[in-house]
């Protein structure tokens, strides 16, 4: 472990990364008990306050922990959870799951792609949605799901793909 | 218990028993550390233990020192453990010689080259890797499995250090040296799984990142993931320009450590060979960047002198090392005020063969290329930073590392050994025991304070050899008395430290008056362009004995007693610290982001 190095911050603000949610990061790191072992935690809350950790974020986090920046990216890189790209308004995520996936995921995923114009973890010209293949979500009864947000849509089919973007999209 | 290390001298005694060699050892050792006390050899890849340096690289990952633990005669229960971090116990039983030991560290490495790319014949480490080491240690005949080869480009952004993840086996030896040893923290561990490698920070171009091109993740590279950017055959090509007069200049740390690379002991005094094998190679004039650091003595030791007196900045800062120079832009800004201004030797003896020289031999300028041979891969940058080229000519025009002059040595098929000596060409190649001395930690500011004590005192200097500048731990502070003044010295080598002597000055909690910084831990001597130690230390302080043996084999051992220097000032430079030797032999420094 690297030993924290005391230097001095700046919020690199732009259009797409106000004050106010350096702000919010901030408060958080400073609220903490001890910033030991809290580089993940720290993460998790940048990604909810930013919907992405871009690598300013990521470089603030880096200088305010006084730790290197390839040690920041080194846990983001790692872990799938987290993302450099900017997410949509909204996550579809399709069960790619056993259960799911021998009740037709895979169709509905593909015909999901064929709709929006983009494959996985990638982002709608719109900005609405992140389209996402993600692991068993526990709701093998409902294979195959589909999650927006918190909604959970269960048993889905190719033909009902239409109506679930257009609930979004108006 | 003869080989136990340092650290476990006051631990409690056990029985173990290796390969049925009963054995004491102290609780706690690892099986690796006890092994070679009966003559056992377990090989090692990932891992790394440069004690001197504190560097312990202990991520067990790569599986090369797999031996069986057998447990009280039943089979079943027997298990492969990795020696290098399983610690002994009262009791433990290890065979490192059983089939399944065996072959558990053949297919370790195997499943290592599965997806390796396979050029040794091309590769610039070939003969020097120690993956390919172990593939003949270990018996691989056959590679069973052809794996998925990852496929990055290589890093070429950078004037220093070529990365090439493609042959990283993810050891992280690298980044353990520059994140403990360097406290650089460029490198981490990059994704997971199957196509993870080592990089800087979102892999953005070395060039990009706050890299100071030490080399030290170069030097413990087992393989050629990391390695120096080529310049051999840019040398070739200027060699054979026959408009080119093409001028040679060889740092200090290169001569105690070139003969290593045609078999010969470390430590090794080669200056006579080394100046006959580049005559041999064409250069039209063979130099000495010995002569460049008794004139930065000249101008240092006179700044020094100057701040002294001017109750000016103080502590000051020695800056010959290109590394230590780029590591406080990017990590200390705020103390740009502090280092001398001095250009490094090298730099300061191109300036001088392209301005002196050139006029006093009546060659042009622009048909001069200086050539720098140095143990050093940050060398390589500094010589293209935008200050030191921005005038007519570039101060040095290409950087080779003693690795590169040895490869050229071998490609010119000159036979190193039997060489004869030769005394270096004039009239830039007069030299003093000061000057060598910069090629090992300490060497620097003992140099300066042998000038800067007759200069003060106006008194000669008996014993100029100091003992308490002299010292191979990271971190040295010493008083030294200079008429009725205790000047206060510190000396650091390894960038970790000098991160604490720099936190000490930031804080106000410093009292030096002068204070000798190497990015490299022990120097010049152990530079990231050196021939590869391959974790072995005793190397390092081989050629540290042979810098001070040839500082006391010269007759002039103080650098303001060097007659081509002072000639250089009497005919051109007028004084030292002077009007025209500030333009050409000082320089400055700029803030840059920290990555």
């Amino acid at each position: 472990m690297t030993k924290p190095q005391t230097i001095s911050v700046t919020k690199p603000v732009s259009e797409d990364l106000p004050e106010e949610k350096f702000n919010e990061l901030e408060s958080f790191i400073d609220h903490l008990e001890t910033t030991k072992g809290a580089l993940i935690e720290i993460l998790h809350k940048a990604q909810d306050i930013f919907g992405y950790l871009p690598r300013d974020v990521q470089l603030y986090i880096a200088r305010k922990l006084g730790i290197p920046g390839a040690e920041v990216f080194g846990v983001v890189s790692f872990y799938s959870y987290f993302t450099t790209k900017p997410r949509g308004k909204h996550t579809l995520s399709i069960c790619m799951g056993t259960a799911c996936f021998v009740r037709g995921a895979d169709k509905v995923i593909e015909k999901f792609k064929e709709k929006l114009g983009v494959e996985s973890n990638e982002i709608t010209e719109d900005g609405l949605f992140t389209l996402r293949d993600v692991r068993c979500i526990g709701a093998c009864g409902l294979a195959p799901v589909v999650t927006v947000g918190d909604k959970v849509y269960g048993r889905v089919k190719e033909e009902d793909i239409d109506e679930i973007i257009k609930a979004y999209r108006g | 218990m003869a080989g136990s290390p340092e650290k476990y001298k006051d631990r409690k005694k056990i029985q173990i028993k290796i390969n049925d060699e009963d054995l004491t050892v102290p609780e706690g050792i690892t099986i690796l550390e006890s092994a070679h006390e009966v003559g056992v050899k377990i090989p090692t890849l990932c891992h790394l233990d440069l004690h001197d340096l504190q560097l312990y690289n202990k991520t067990a990952s790569c599986r090369v020192c797999m031996v069986e633990l057998v447990d009280g005669g039943n089979q079943n229960r027997n298990k492969l453990v990795p020696a290098c971090v399983t610690k002994a116990y009262e009791g433990m039983t290890i065979r490192t010689d059983t089939l399944r030991a065996i072959n558990a560290r053949r297919m370790a490495v195997e499943l290592l080259l599965s997806n390796h790319p396979n050029e040794c014949f091309t590769c610039p480490k070939n003969l020097e890797c120690e993956l390919q080491a172990l593939a003949e240690e270990l018996n691989v005949r056959e590679i069973r499995w052809e794996g998925e080869r990852m496929d990055y480009p290589k890093d070429f952004s950078s004037d220093a250090i070529v990365k090439d993840s493609n042959k990283c086996i993810y050891c992280r030896r690298c980044e353990t040296g520059c994140n403990e040893i360097q406290t650089c923290g460029i490198l981490s561990g990059i994704g997971r799984g199957f196509n993870a490698f080592v990089g800087p920070f979102a892999n953005i171009p070395m060039v990009e990142s706050s890299c100071t091109y030490c080399g030290q993740c170069v030097q413990v590279c087992p393989t050629a993931a990391l390695t120096e950017v080529y310049h051999v055959d840019k040398v070739w090509e200027a060699l054979n320009d026959p408009d080119k007069h093409v001028i040679v200049q060889t740092a200090p740390a290169i001569r105690v450590a070139l003969g290593e690379l045609f078999g010969m002991e470390a430590g090794t005094i080669v200056t006579g060979k080394m100046v006959t094998a580049l005559k041999r190679m064409g250069f039209d004039a063979v130099f000495d960047t010995d002569f460049g650091a008794d004139l930065t003595i000249m101008e240092e030791a006179s700044e020094l002198i100057y701040r002294i007196k001017n109750n000016k900045t103080l502590p000051i800062l020695t800056n010959c090392c290109p590394a230590w120079v780029k590591f406080i832009e990017h990590q200390f800004p705020e103390l740009l005020h502090v280092p001398s201004t001095c250009k490094s030797p090298h730099i300061m003896f191109g300036t001088i063969a392209k301005t002196y020289y050139a006029e006093k031999n009546g060659i042009d300028p622009d048909n001069i290329v200086v050539v720098s041979i140095m143990p050093c891969i940050a060398k390589k940058a500094e010589a293209k930073r935008p200050e030191l080229t921005k005038d007519e000519h570039n101060n040095v025009d290409i950087v080779i590392t003693t690795r590169e002059l040895g490869a050229m040595i071998k490609e010119a098929g000159i036979e190193f050994n039997s060489l004869p000596d030769s005394e270096f060409d004039r009239p830039l190649g007069e030299t003093t025991g000061a000057s060598v001395i910069f090629g090992t930690a300490g060497g620097v500011i003992e140099a300066a304070i042998r000038t800067a004590y007759e200069w003060m005192t106006g008194e000669t200097l008996e014993n100029v050899e100091f003992e308490q500048l002299r010292g191979m731990e990271g971190v040295r502070k010493a008083t030294v008395r200079i008429g009725d003044q205790d000047l206060k010295i510190g000396i650091a080598s390894g960038l970790g430290n000098a991160r604490v002597i720099l936190e000490e000055i930031r804080d106000g909690k410093a009292d030096y008056h002068a204070i000798e910084i190497m990015a490299c831990p022990g120097g010049c001597i152990g530079g990231g362009g050196q021939p590869y130690h391959h974790g072995n230390h005793e190397i390092v302080k081989k050629r540290r004995e042979a810098i001070y043996e040839e500082d006391r084999r010269k007759k002039i051992r103080k650098s303001h007693e060097n007659q081509e220097i002072l000639e250089l000032y009497r005919e051109y430079l007028g004084e030292p610290f002077g009007e025209l030797a500030h333009k050409l032999l000082h320089t400055h420094f700029e803030e840059r982001e920290r990555i």
